[in-house]
């Protein structure tokens, strides 16, 4: 059992004051604009001492448990036991289990909760197809692209204008969008073709911002930032349905491309291109070394995973009925990102997790008002701290498990 | 018949640093060449040209696979070396870590195989096909350089020696003509190099020609059939392994000049 010696209660008042620090203009400092007064909430500034306090002394004893279990496993006195995760997804029986009851909600969601949640839920799941797209990219090939966004723009708007000008419905659109998410990503992917790490970063982030301009700026095409209304919602073969039964309808077929996006990813994933993305990521040099063209690798990675962003726009279109170049900013590609990362890079099932948190969460702590932001911030940064392999490590396949 | 591999006159500058000057070599078919030399030789820096790491300032790199065309090799990418018949080994192991050992060998075999991303998403007979060889033909790799207990172990938790064969075993599985090892023998003991002897000398038995670099002198002596001497990017000698051990350049560059004040 650890004991807390007198270093960690200093510690623990750093962390105390620093928090009590950041907060005090967010906190305790809260301004009336209408009655023209400042209010000094000066309990609240005791809450997060004491809060910050606690804090940091159970996370050290957290830490020092670790330590000492780490020490008897190194002498032998305990067995070292896999991850929590790859306990609960290693046993086939159990993840069945799972995955039947995870199916049975899921089709039963609409039927169980209100609209206003399937909505929500909805837009979850186009952050998951996101997520698993944006994957490839970066989970799988290493590449860190933080211009995903304009993919996503790109499949909306080839949505919202080929419906404008020539009529096209949901299911013509959807692999063109796909298409020419393809065509975009090999486009983008050419000139960041020699850049690495960093440099590879700021160009995509570039592009992405290049398209979210464009859109604004070249208003002949694109109309500008008033964007394009009336983009119809898919149609069930020409019934007429009401805006309930629309929704409802666009989250089962989510739901489908979610499913498709998996079966499509875990296929590349143990496959050889999706063996020679994972080289290229680790060691560039031992990859071509070994007879991989780099070139044609990273541009199908590119490729791919705008695909996916393509498709994902024409289904964000078809949610929302209405584009503009503001949903298309960095902050998106952003959150994407944070959804590969904290998912851990290359696991599908910890980008599924990951995202339902993201996107969820803030959705949930409504509850929390005005700090809801707040907390969801907190979050993300506990989680980096504290597990920043992410959620769910990637575990390669095993080929001889019968030997 | 022509060497396998016929080196003229290789240069290679870095900015105003020559690394190789003019530099000679030959390997021909079936036969085990060793490249020695002191420390900063350039012979690393060689492998990495050969390789097409680097494009050499000047001279030539002529493969000339059996019964082919002669091919020349400068300026051409290093996947496209590899896919011509040239595999490496790393001075400091470039194994991919957080892949399986298993796996490690399996990406040596992409170059010889075609499934593309439409194979791999449908999974059709010749694909399912396609993996099963590669899967085969990497397992009878590990077991021929001892790994085949640990296929499924991550290729980081490998002692040493053991992550040296698996560098080898990914070698061989792009089917080499030539196989070229860069210190192999880097930190083995005299048991590990034992078996390492062996290992090469079977692969040479399997029709493959090897170069390799190496500073253990008794491993050189005993497995090759030629040796080239480097120093400062040139070649200073070359001959058997007996012409070589009396040369008196290389006893000079290894040892340095006698002096009659000591």
């Amino acid at each position: 059992m650890a004991v807390i010696t007198p270093k960690d209660l200093r510690n623990a008042a750093g962390v105390a004051l620093w928090f009590m620090f950041l907060t005090l203009p967010l906190l305790v400092v809260k301004i009336n604009t209408v009655a023209r007064t400042v209010e000094w909430r000066w309990q609240n500034l005791l809450w997060v001492g004491v809060a910050g306090f606690a804090a940091s002394l159970v996370s050290r004893l957290f830490a020092a448990r670790k330590l000492a279990r780490q020490e008897r496993i190194r002498q032998g006195l305990e067995r070292q036991l896999p991850a929590a995760s790859r306990r609960l997804l290693g046993h086939p029986r159990l993840r069945l289990g799972a995955g039947v009851l995870l199916a049975l909600f899921l089709l039963a969601f609409p039927a169980l909760f209100s609209t206003y949640q399937v909505n929500i839920l909805t837009t979850a799941l186009m952050y998951v197809v996101l997520g698993l797209g944006l994957n490839i990219v970066v989970g799988l090939a290493g590449l860190l692209d933080l211009g995903y966004v304009a993919f996503y723009a790109v499949g909306a708007y080839a949505y919202a204008l080929l419906h404008l000008h020539f009529g096209l419905g949901f299911w013509t659109v959807l692999p063109i969008g796909g298409l020419l998410g393809a065509l975009f990503g090999i486009l983008l992917g050419f000139p960041v073709l020699r850049l690495r790490g960093d440099y590879l970063a700021i160009v995509t982030l570039g592009f992405g911002e290049i398209i979210r301009l464009v859109l604004e700026n070249w208003s002949e095409f694109s109309r500008g930032p008033s964007g394009i209304a009336n983009i119809p919602r898919p149609g069930l073969f020409g019934l007429d349905l009401t805006l309930d039964q629309a929704i409802v309808y666009l989250y089962f077929l989510t739901l489908a491309m979610v499913l498709f996006t998996v079966f499509v990813v875990n296929r590349l994933q143990h496959s050889r291109i999706g063996r020679a993305w994972i080289a290229l990521r680790e060691d560039e040099i031992a990859c071509q070394a070994m007879g991989i063209d780099k070139t044609r690798t990273k541009l199908a990675a590119f490729a791919l995973g705008a695909t996916w962003a393509g498709m994902a726009g024409v289904f964000f279109a078809a949610k929302t009925t209405f584009v503009n170049p503001a949903s298309f900013t960095f902050l998106e590609s952003a959150i994407i990102l944070c959804i590969v990362v904290l998912g851990g890079m290359g696991s599908i099932v910890g980008v599924i997790v990951a995202a339902l948190i993201l996107i969820l969460l803030p959705e949930y702590l409504r509850a929390f008002a005005d700090y809801r932001m707040l907390v969801f911030g907190a979050v993300l940064v506990a989680m980096m701290v504290f597990r920043p392999q992410g959620l769910v490590t990637g575990v390669r396949r095993t080929y001889t498990s019968g030997r | 018949m022509p060497p396998l591999l016929q080196v003229s006159g290789l240069t290679m500058d870095f900015g105003g640093i020559r690394a190789l000057d003019h530099l000679d070599l030959r390997v021909r078919h079936g036969e085990i060449v060793a490249l020695i030399g002191p420390n900063g030789a350039g012979k690393t820096t060689f492998f990495n040209c050969l390789t097409g790491i680097y494009t050499p300032t000047g001279g030539d790199l002529v493969l000339t696979p059996p019964g082919r065309e002669p091919r020349r090799l400068n300026g051409l990418k290093p996947s496209r070396i590899t896919e011509q018949g040239l595999a490496r080994t790393f001075q400091n192991i470039r194994l991919f870590k957080s892949m399986t050992v298993l796996e490690n060998v399996m990406i040596g075999r992409h170059c010889r195989t075609r499934t593309g991303i439409v194979g791999a998403v449908c999974r059709g007979p010749r694909t399912r096909r396609e993996e099963r060889e590669i899967v085969g033909t990497s397992l009878a790799l590990l077991e021929r350089t001892g790994l085949a207990d640990q296929a499924d172990e991550v290729a980081a938790s490998l002692p040493y020696g053991a992550q040296r064969r698996l560098e080898i075993a990914r070698a061989l599985a792009t089917e080499p003509l030539l196989l070229l090892l860069d210190e192999p023998a880097a930190g083995m003991n005299p048991q590990e190099t034992a078996e390492l002897i062996e290992l090469i000398m079977a692969i040479r038995a399997d029709g493959l020609s090897i170069l390799l670099i190496e500073h253990d002198m008794k491993l050189v002596m005993r497995l090759s059939d030629h040796i080239f001497v480097m120093d400062y990017g040139r070649r200073i000698a070359e001959g058997t392994p007996a012409e070589v051990r009396r040369d008196p350049a290389v006893i000079r560059a290894y040892l340095g000049e006698e002096t009659t004040d000591a």
